[in-house]
């Protein structure tokens, strides 16, 4: 698959558009073209793992019983990620509007939205806008509310079950999957969970049909994207760009022409040293992103990047499943021995496999993906490690 | 629903019910799988990651405890990847774990060591994280140990606490690294809800939460030659103590137990079922006079429905959680506070020994019995009338610690004077068998009669579910109870603090119209105690339930009236049921509790 150029795309937070046309021309279409449309666009999940949208939409709607929900997961809490903020900030009609289309699909009368602790600065402005999106669903003769929970600064709480669980007003650890949400989610019952820019794409595509999606991006990673780009670069903030770039590109674009690695997906994601930024698809296909790109130059160490990273998931484990509490204790201790050199170079073998296991025996994607960025920095910068 | 499901384990093809998960399918199997987390009493928590397992097709391992079964699955559990994934999920325990285990009391009986020697684990892989935690033991409970830095998370505790009991009192706290199991603001188990049922103590799988022992107490007291030592037996202790030392679940040891406590030392080997015999009398007397009140004298302050007061648990479980019926509760002391009343005043005047020189031992099935017998309240005979409560599993390290070869041991007596006892004292240790023995004796007060039941044995009351109720239609009665003519006595039998908890709703709701109420706090009752052997599991319940009830069944006395022991207890010391003396050394009040 031919990779794409870097390119700028305008779909989220385009004007071009009049929320409540799309909102009231979809709630009239039937529900078959509506998941048709989310289907044959290609939309898979924004919030990282890539699950296809349609896909959850049409289990759910196959769900039997009364009881349903629509939740958008606002708790973005990736480190490098903050391109939620700014949907929910510009564009929030646009993300109470995919959550009406959801809920009009999968026959959702409730909507929630859980929004991370440390953007209570946003809820205030959300309130005013459901107001307005509540009246107008009314006018149009829509039965569906949305409502405002807040998160209490738990990284954990963004897995999915643990956000119910925290929804629930329970402590905020995963559940067993299966079964998993479009079958059982909040109270149990069906439930479609979505990260809000999917929720955005969802409308969008309602807009600007199935079609103009599909067109951009690649096989395997079809539309556009909201990235959110820091480091050590120039330009840092939020774009949009097309799905399949190779980071060479990408690099080229915002780097600051010195740098050594990028880190593709925060600290859950995977590093990319510069050797690799040619051969290196952004997508699915290649190394999937939530939105974080963090680049780093020449001047950064990867042992700080690495710690630093342990030490967050060592913290923000929910600490109920032993690979990753541990693990994750074992891995910020083992680097910190061998580069004191109360360890030889060997543990960093030990320590590897240690994550490997982390990554098949953990019991949610936190534990399972502390090793992408571990193998990775420590696979690429393995000298930096050690002296 | 019966539909099954096929699958396939390590190349044999198994079929098994839906809803059951790869672990269950494996057990068809008798594929071993280690587990951890995983408890039959409990809800899936999937937390330990031991019990992995490789299914094709799926890039992850899979908890077995929690994959539902699924037709066409195919599971491999004895893979490269598997022995290695659960090689460092037990290293991984092992380091943030306090592993001087010949320090432990849990040594030789704890899953985390068995399953270390299962893999054969000769040195600790990674770094110990043990130093750099701040672990805390948690002793100020007379009964139950919290030793943090035994714990390895696996949240049994919680669970049984929660779904079992209702209570809450353990909880999990902090996140990351910081995890923890905790109480309430990290209070002191002491200071707590927790009702020293000690359900968490049966599930713990290692030492993190160990009863507290008396044994070195207790030796020096035999050792004592100033000291006469009494021991009593409860009732659940004669069908399980067996298991510890060596013989089948539902093995009854009456006899060899008997034996062993006179061959340890004890000066007087005495049962507990004796005062349960007691305690019926003044508790079916008790209920007698309520519902006299109630239904002749129409006192209004009368409290019913009336509930039983044996089990300790319970009682710190409505004192905490619903302090405004403590009036219901029967003011009778439990069977072993009863005994103990009576070791330092009845046992004392018949022997001729001074009080003082009596140390009050008692074998019980039970950690709350602890906490019980420290409480200020139960000094009436001017003493601290049972001096020191084992657990069963305490009385079994005894034996092994003293040599006795406990399986050939020949079956002996208890002593005389509180020794003797019926089959209604027996099955007390059972669900239901406070209400059953309390019918056998109240009915034939009331009629005349037996109780209109095959052999005695009230079938409604017995058996394993969580809420039973049972109505006895009272009729023909004697001329002195005339007012029960007719009367249907409603009862309800509760097990598991949690099925206590629905009952108390339904009291409370104004749904229920009981008259008699029996809760114990354990599931199955005393035999499924606190501090009767471990492991505990449905099966092993059922198993001792059966013995309690052949036990009941091999006694030639079967009702507690007709226990001559007790007849004689009246006549000499006590007078009748209810008497001032009664009241001064068998009855007791209730404190309402905070609810932390």
């Amino acid at each position: 698959m031919p990779n794409k150029k870097l390119k700028r795309v305008d779909i989220i937070f385009s004007e071009d558009c009049v929320y409540k046309d799309v909102l009231a021309e979809s709630l009239k279409k039937s529900n078959e073209d509506i998941l048709k449309d989310i289907l044959d666009s290609g939309l898979r999940g924004r919030g990282g793992a890539g699950f296809p949208t349609g896909l959850k939409w049409k289990f759910a709607s196959q769900e039997t019983g009364e009881e349903k929900y629509v939740v958008c997961n606002a708790d973005e809490g990736e480190p490098g990620t903050f391109k939620d903020r700014e949907i929910l900030t510009r564009v929030p009609l646009k993300v109470f509007g995919g959550m009406a289309i959801c809920a009009k699909v999968i026959g959702a009368k409730h909507g929630y939205i859980y929004l991370r602790g440390e953007y209570k600065f946003l809820k205030t402005d959300l309130e005013k806008a459901l107001e307005e999106f509540h009246s107008f669903v009314k006018e149009l003769g829509f039965d569906f509310q949305i409502h405002i929970l807040m998160g209490s600064g738990a990284y954990i709480c963004g897995e999915e079950s643990a956000l119910f669980e925290s929804m629930e007003g329970k402590r905020g650890e995963p559940r067993n999957k299966p079964p998993y949400p479009t079958i059982s989610g909040f109270r149990n019952k069906p439930t479609v969970i979505n990260n809000v820019e999917t929720l955005v794409y969802s409308f969008m595509i309602c807009r600007i049909g199935a079609g103009k999606f599909h067109e951009l991006g690649t096989a395997d990673s079809r539309g556009s994207k909201v990235f959110s780009i820091s480091g050590d670069t120039p330009i840092a903030g939020i774009y949009e760009l097309e799905l399949g770039m190779l980071l060479e590109d990408f690099v080229e674009e915002f780097g600051d022409g010195d740098t050594k690695a990028v880190q593709v997906g925060g600290a859950a994601g995977f590093c990319v040293p510069r050797k690799k930024f040619k051969d290196t698809i952004i997508g699915f296909e290649g190394v999937p992103t939530g939105g974080s790109m963090m680049l780093f130059n020449s001047s950064r160490s990867m042992y700080n990047v690495l710690k630093n990273y342990v030490e967050f998931f060592e913290e923000e484990s929910c600490g109920q499943c032993t690979p990753c509490r541990v693990g994750c204790q074992q891995l910020k201790k083992g680097i910190e021995a061998i580069k004191k050199g109360e360890k030889s170079a060997h543990y960093l073998d030990t320590l590897q496999k240690l994550a490997d296991t982390m990554k098949v025996s953990s019991k949610c994607g936190l534990g399972q993906s502390v090793a992408n960025s571990f193998s990775s920095i420590v696979d690429n910068f393995r000298e930096e490690m050690i002296y | 629903m019966a539909n099954t499901v096929k699958l396939n384990i390590d190349g044999i093809d198994v079929s098994i019910d839906a809803g059951k998960t790869v672990l269950d399918a494996a057990k068809k199997l008798n594929i071993h799988i280690p587990t951890l987390c995983y408890h039959e009493d409990l809800c899936v928590a999937g937390n330990c990651r031991v019990c992995v397992v490789e299914q094709e097709g799926v890039k992850n391992l899979v908890a077995s405890c929690a994959m539902p079964a699924q037709d066409g699955m195919v599971i491999h559990t004895n893979t490269h990847k598997v022995r290695n994934a659960r090689r460092h999920v037990v290293e991984l325990l092992l380091s943030e774990h306090n592993a001087d285990c010949t320090k432990c009391y849990k040594n030789t009986r704890c899953e985390l060591q068995d399953l270390a020697g299962e893999m054969v684990i000769n040195e600790h892989m990674f770094l110990d994280l043990v130093p750099d935690k701040n672990y805390t033991i948690d002793m100020l409970s007379p009964a139950i140990i919290k030793d943090d830095s035994k714990c390895i998370r696996c949240q049994r505790c919680v669970r049984t606490c929660q779904e079992l009991q209702h209570v809450s009192a353990l909880g999990v706290a902090y996140k990351g690294e910081h995890m923890k199991i905790s109480t309430f603001f990290e209070h002191s188990m002491y200071d707590v809800v927790c009702t020293n049922c000690g359900q968490c103590v049966i599930r713990c799988p290692t030492g993190a939460l160990i009863e507290k022992n008396y044994l070195d107490d207790v030796w020096d007291a035999i050792y004592d030659e100033d000291k006469h030592v009494v021991v009593q037996t409860a009732p659940a202790t004669r069908i399980a103590l067996g298991e510890d030392l060596g013989m089948e679940a539902g093995s009854i040891v009456t006899g060899k137990m008997a034996a062993a406590l006179r061959r340890l030392g004890f000066d007087s080997v005495l049962d507990t079922d004796f005062t349960a015999d007691l305690t019926i009398m003044e508790e079916g007397t008790e209920l007698l006079t309520r519902l006299k009140r109630a239904l002749v004298d129409k006192d209004p302050t009368v409290k019913l429905p009336m509930t039983t007061s044996c089990s300790p648990g319970w009682i710190k479980f409505i004192e905490h959680m619903y302090p405004e019926y403590l009036e219901n509760v029967s003011t009778c002391k439990s069977p072993q506070q009863m005994f103990g009343a009576l070791a330092k005043t009845y046992y004392a005047q018949k022997k001729g020994i001074d009080p003082s020189k009596i140390v009050s031992v008692s074998i019980m099935p039970c950690t709350a019995k602890k906490f019980e017998a420290n409480r200020p309240e139960m000094r009436d005979s001017g003493f601290q009338d049972v001096d020191m409560g084992l657990t069963t599993r305490e009385l079994a390290v005894m034996i092994k610690q003293a040599g006795i070869n406990f399986k050939e041991l020949p079956d002996e007596k208890f002593d005389n004077l509180m020794g003797e006892s019926s089959g209604a004292g027996v099955i007390f240790g059972a669900t239901g068998g406070v209400m059953e023995a309390a019918l056998r004796t109240v009915y034939e007060i009331v009629t005349g009669r037996e109780v209109p039941f095959e052999n005695l044995k009230i079938t409604p009351v017995r058996g394993m579910e969580g809420v039973k109720e049972a109505a006895v239609k009272i009729e023909n009665v004697l001329p002195a109870w005339s007012f029960l003519e007719g009367v249907e006595l409603k009862t309800v039998v509760a097990h598991g603090l949690t099925n206590a908890d629905k009952v108390m709703q339904a009291v409370k709701n104004g749904t229920a119209d009981w008259h008699f109420i029996e809760i114990m706090a354990c599931p199955g009752g005393c035999l499924g105690g606190g501090g009767q052997p471990i492991p505990t599991t449905p099966e092993i319940r059922k198993k001792r339930a059966e013995a309690i009830y052949r036990e009941d069944e091999g006694m030639a006395i079967r009702k507690s009236h007709e226990n001559p022991e007790i007849q004689q207890i009246y006549k000499e010391f006590l007078g009748e049921p209810l008497s001032d003396k009664s009241h001064w050394l068998l009855h007791t009040h209730y404190n309402a509790r905070k609810r932390v």
